[in-house]
C-alpha cells in the first residue's frame, strides 16, 4: 500500500449536509485497470494540490453504458444511462468532470435526452480551467525540453473538438511536443473504440494500436502522451509489441503534471 | 417553315433531355423518401450556412490540397461556364448567335473567362485521370472500386474532356468565321484559348467552317444533355445532392449517438416501481406495429441516411482515413454507402414493377453489407470527418449493430461477456461493484 489518499463520497457529503464544487466520475477503467488506476490517483492528488471540493460515487457509480450503446444494444445503454442520472439527480450533481472521454462524450452527449443535464468536463480541460484561475501551477520540472507526442482519444477530439486543451497543458509543461502526420481531427484511432476494446480485432493484416504506435514512434518521442485510459492500455500494448518499451513511455497528461509537480 | 426545323429540333431535344432527367430525380426523391422521416428541428440558419460553407465554399476539399485545389477548378469551371449554356439555350430556341454579344466589352471579358476556365478544367480532369489510372492513389484501387464504379469515374472524365474540347473548337471555327466576316456570325468575344485552336482551320472554306462551328455547337448542347441524364446512373448525383446533403448533415458533436426512443420508453416502464406489468394495453393507443431496432435494410434507414448514399461520389476520403480499412480489416465506409445506393435502386425498381415493394428475400445486411464489415468499427468518426460533403458511414453501421444485437442476439461472444458484466455488476470486467473504490487503498 502506497500513501492514503483523501477520497471523499457523494454519501458522506451528503450526510453531512454539503454539495461538493464537482463529481470526479472515476469511470470503469480509472476503478479497476491497474494502469489506469495510477492516472486516477494522479489526477486526485492534482485535484487535492487545486484544492477542489470534490467527491467521487465510489460503489455507487457504474459503467455510463458507452461500450453497450456502441456494440448496438442500447437497452443495456439506456438503463445502465437512466440509473445512473437517477443516481446523480439525487445527489444533485451540477457539474461532471472524468479522466476518461468515453465517460465525458456519454454524460455529456448522450445524457442529456434521458435527463441528465451536468456541465461535464474532461480532465485535461478541467486541469486547463484551474490553470486559467491560478487554481493549479504547471510547470515542467523534470519533462522541460523532452521530446514527446500527443496522441488524441476520438471521443475527446473528433467527437467533441476538443483538440486544444491538452496540447495547452503538454505546452505549460514546457515539452516540445512533436506531432504525429494524423493529429487532431485527421488522429488516427488506437483501436480500443466502439467497444473493440472488448473483443479480437476482425481479421486484417495489422492491429490498429500498432499501426498507430509506429506512426507515433517514428516522431522519436521519449513519452507519448495520451488523454484517455484506453489509449493508454492501447499505446502501451503497441509499444510492447515493437519491443521499445524501454526507451518510450506511455503517459497520460495528468500523471505527467503529478508527476512534474513530485506530487 | 423549313427554317425552323432547327429550333424545332433543338426544343424537342431540350424537352427530351430535361423531361427524362426530371423523370429519373423524381425516382430519386421517391427512394429517398422510402427512408424513416427525420424532424430536423429549426436550424435552418445553421443549415444554410453549413451548405454555404461546405457545399459552396468547398471548405473540407481543402483538407487534402492536392485533390481540393483541383477540383475547385473543375467545380468552379463548371458552375461558370453554365452562364454560356444559357446563351446556347437561348441561341438554340431563337436561332440567334451569341444573343449576349450586345453586352459588348463585358462579353468580351466573359467569353475569355470561359475559354480560361475551360483549359483550366481540361487540365484538371487530365490530372484526375492521370491519378487514378497513372499514379493509381490507393483509394481508388479498393475492391469496391472494380468494375462500373471505376469505369463510371472514367467515362465523366472523359465526358468532361470532350465537352471542354467541343466548346473550345467551337470558339475557334467562330473566331475563323468572325474575321472571314461571315453574315450569321457577328464579330463578339475574346478567345485567349480557341485563338491558339484556330490555325488549324486556316484556308478551309466559309462552308466547310460553318459545317465544324455548328456540330461542335450541337454535340456540345446534346452532350450536356446527355451528361444530365448520365448523372441518374453514376456516382456524379455529387453536383446537385451535395448541396441538399450537406444541408441537412448533422449539427450535434459527432460522438453523440441518438438514443432510441423506442428503448427509452420501455426501459422507462421497466425502472418505474408504479408501473403495472400485468396492466392491459391501453385500448386508445394507436396500433402500431412492434418497432424494429436499428436497421437491416434501407427501408428502415433515415431520409438522411439514403440522401448520403445518393450524394457519395465515392472519393474514398473515407475509407482512405478508416483505421480498420488502413489496417487490412474488410470494412471500406465507401463500400457501406455504394451497397446502400446500389440496395436502394434494386428496391426502387421492384417497386416500379410491382407498384409497392414485394419482398425479394434479399437486405441490405447480409447481402450486400457483411457481419465481419459492421464490426470492424472502432467509432472513431474519421469517415464522417473526413467526407467533404457531410456523409455519415457511421451512423449506418451503428444502426445494423443495433439490428445484430437486439433483434437478432448476434453480437460477437466476447462482447456478449462485456454486455453480461455491464448488466450484472456494471462494468464491462468481471469486477464487482462493491469493489469500485478499492483503488483508494491500494
Amino acid at each position: 500500500m502506497s500513501e492514503q489518499i483523501k477520497v471523499p463520497t457523494m454519501a458522506q457529503y451528503m450526510n453531512e449536509g454539503k454539495v461538493p464544487e464537482v463529481l470526479f466520475w472515476v469511470g470503469c477503467a480509472g476503478s479497476f485497470d491497474d494502469r489506469a488506476k495510477k492516472i486516477t490517483k494522479a489526477f486526485v492528488k492534482l485535484l487535492h494540490k487545486a484544492k477542489v471540493d470534490f467527491a467521487v460515487l465510489g460503489t455507487e457509480e457504474s459503467c455510463t453504458g458507452d461500450p453497450a450503446k456502441r456494440a448496438g444494444n442500447e437497452f443495456l445503454f439506456q438503463m445502465q444511462a437512466m440509473t445512473n442520472i437517477e443516481v446523480m439527480n439525487a445527489y444533485e450533481v451540477k457539474k461532471v468532470v472524468t479522466a476518461c472521454p468515453h465517460c465525458f462524450n456519454t454524460i455529456k452527449n448522450e445524457y442529456p435526452g434521458l435527463g441528465g443535464n451536468y456541465e461535464v468536463m474532461h480532465h485535461t480541460q478541467f486541469l486547463k480551467s484551474l490553470l486559467n484561475e491560478g487554481r493549479l501551477k504547471v510547470a515542467g520540472g523534470k519533462y522541460k525540453g523532452k521530446r514527446i507526442t500527443f496522441h488524441d482519444p476520438c471521443y475527446l477530439g473528433r467527437a467533441n473538438n476538443e483538440y486544444e486543451a491538452p496540447r495547452e497543458l503538454l505546452q505549460k509543461l514546457e515539452v516540445e511536443l512533436v506531432e504525429m502526420k494524423r493529429c487532431k481531427s485527421r488522429g488516427l484511432c488506437c483501436g480500443a473504440g466502439g467497444a473493440q476494446m472488448y473483443k479480437e480485432p476482425e481479421p486484417g493484416n495489422k492491429d490498429i494500436n500498432v499501426e498507430r504506435t509506429e506512426e507515433a514512434l517514428t516522431t522519436q518521442p521519449e513519452i507519448i502522451a495520451a488523454a484517455c485510459p484506453f489509449c493508454n492500455t492501447m499505446m502501451t500494448d503497441g509499444v510492447k509489441a515493437t519491443e521499445k518499451e524501454g526507451d518510450v513511455a506511455v503517459m497520460d497528461i495528468a500523471e505527467m503534471i503529478a508527476n512534474a509537480q513530485d506530487l | 417553315m423549313l427554317a425552323y426545323l432547327p429550333n424545332f429540333l433543338f426544343a424537342l431535344i431540350l424537352i427530351a433531355g430535361v423531361g427524362c432527367f426530371a423523370r429519373n430525380i423524381k425516382k430519386v426523391i421517391r427512394n429517398i423518401k422510402l427512408g424513416r422521416a427525420v424532424n430536423y428541428g429549426d436550424n435552418n440558419k445553421q443549415r444554410w450556412s453549413n451548405m454555404a460553407r461546405i457545399a459552396l465554399g468547398q471548405s473540407k476539399m481543402v483538407v487534402r490540397p492536392i485533390s481540393g485545389m483541383l477540383h475547385i477548378v473543375v467545380y468552379l469551371g463548371f458552375v461558370i461556364i453554365n452562364i454560356e449554356v444559357l446563351e446556347i439555350i437561348i441561341d438554340g430556341l431563337l436561332g440567334t448567335h451569341r444573343i449576349f454579344a450586345f453586352m459588348g466589352g463585358f462579353y468580351d471579358v466573359l467569353i475569355a473567362t470561359f475559354e480560361y476556365l475551360a483549359l483550366l478544367v481540361l487540365i484538371g480532369v487530365i490530372v484526375f485521370w492521370l491519378r487514378r489510372n497513372v499514379q493509381r492513389i490507393k483509394r481508388f484501387l479498393s475492391p469496391e472500386m472494380k468494375g462500373w464504379p471505376k469505369n463510371d469515374a472514367n467515362i465523366i472524365l472523359y465526358f468532361e474532356v470532350v465537352l471542354m474540347c467541343l466548346f473550345l473548337t467551337m470558339n475557334a471555327a467562330d473566331l475563323q468565321l468572325q474575321q472571314l466576316g461571315s453574315a450569321y456570325y457577328v464579330a463578339a468575344g475574346n478567345f485567349p484559348i480557341s485563338s491558339f485552336i484556330a490555325p488549324i482551320f486556316d484556308g478551309m472554306s466559309e462552308a466547310s467552317l460553318i459545317i465544324v462551328e455548328r456540330t461542335c455547337w450541337w454535340l456540345h448542347i446534346v452532350g450536356i444533355l446527355i451528361f444530365l441524364n448520365y448523372l441518374y446512373f453514376s456516382k456524379h448525383l455529387h453536383i446537385l445532392l451535395a448541396f441538399p446533403n450537406t444541408f441537412y448533415g448533422r449539427l450535434t458533436p459527432k460522438g453523440e449517438f441518438a438514443n432510441l426512443e423506442a428503448v427509452t420508453n420501455e426501459v422507462k416502464l421497466m425502472m418505474d416501481p408504479n408501473a403495472d406489468p400485468f396492466a392491459a394495453p391501453d385500448p386508445d393507443a394507436s396500433e402500431e406495429p412492434p418497432v424494429k431496432f436499428g436497421a437491416s435494410d434501407v427501408l428502415d434507414l433515415s431520409t438522411t441516411q439514403l440522401l448520403n448514399a445518393y450524394t457519395c461520389t465515392e472519393c474514398g476520403r473515407c475509407t482512405s482515413e478508416c483505421p480498420a480499412n488502413q489496417t487490412g480489416k474488410k470494412l471500406s465506409p465507401r463500400k457501406i454507402m455504394m451497397d446502400t445506393r446500389d440496395r436502394l435502386q434494386e428496391v426502387g425498381k421492384n417497386i416500379d414493377a410491382n407498384g409497392t415493394f414485394v419482398d425479394d428475400g434479399k437486405q441490405l445486411l447480409g447481402d450486400y453489407i457483411s457481419h465481419e464489415e459492421i464490426w470492424a468499427c472502432t467509432t472513431c468518426n474519421a469517415c464522417v470527418e473526413a467526407c467533404p460533403i457531410s456523409i455519415d458511414p457511421l451512423s449506418i453501421i451503428m444502426d445494423m449493430r443495433q439490428y445484430l444485437v437486439m433483434e437478432q442476439s448476434a453480437a460477437p461472444t466476447e462482447l456478449n461477456g462485456a454486455m453480461t458484466n455491464i448488466e450484472n455488476n456494471g462494468a464491462p470486467w468481471p469486477y464487482n461493484q462493491m469493489d469500485r473504490l478499492n483503488w483508494v487503498d491500494e
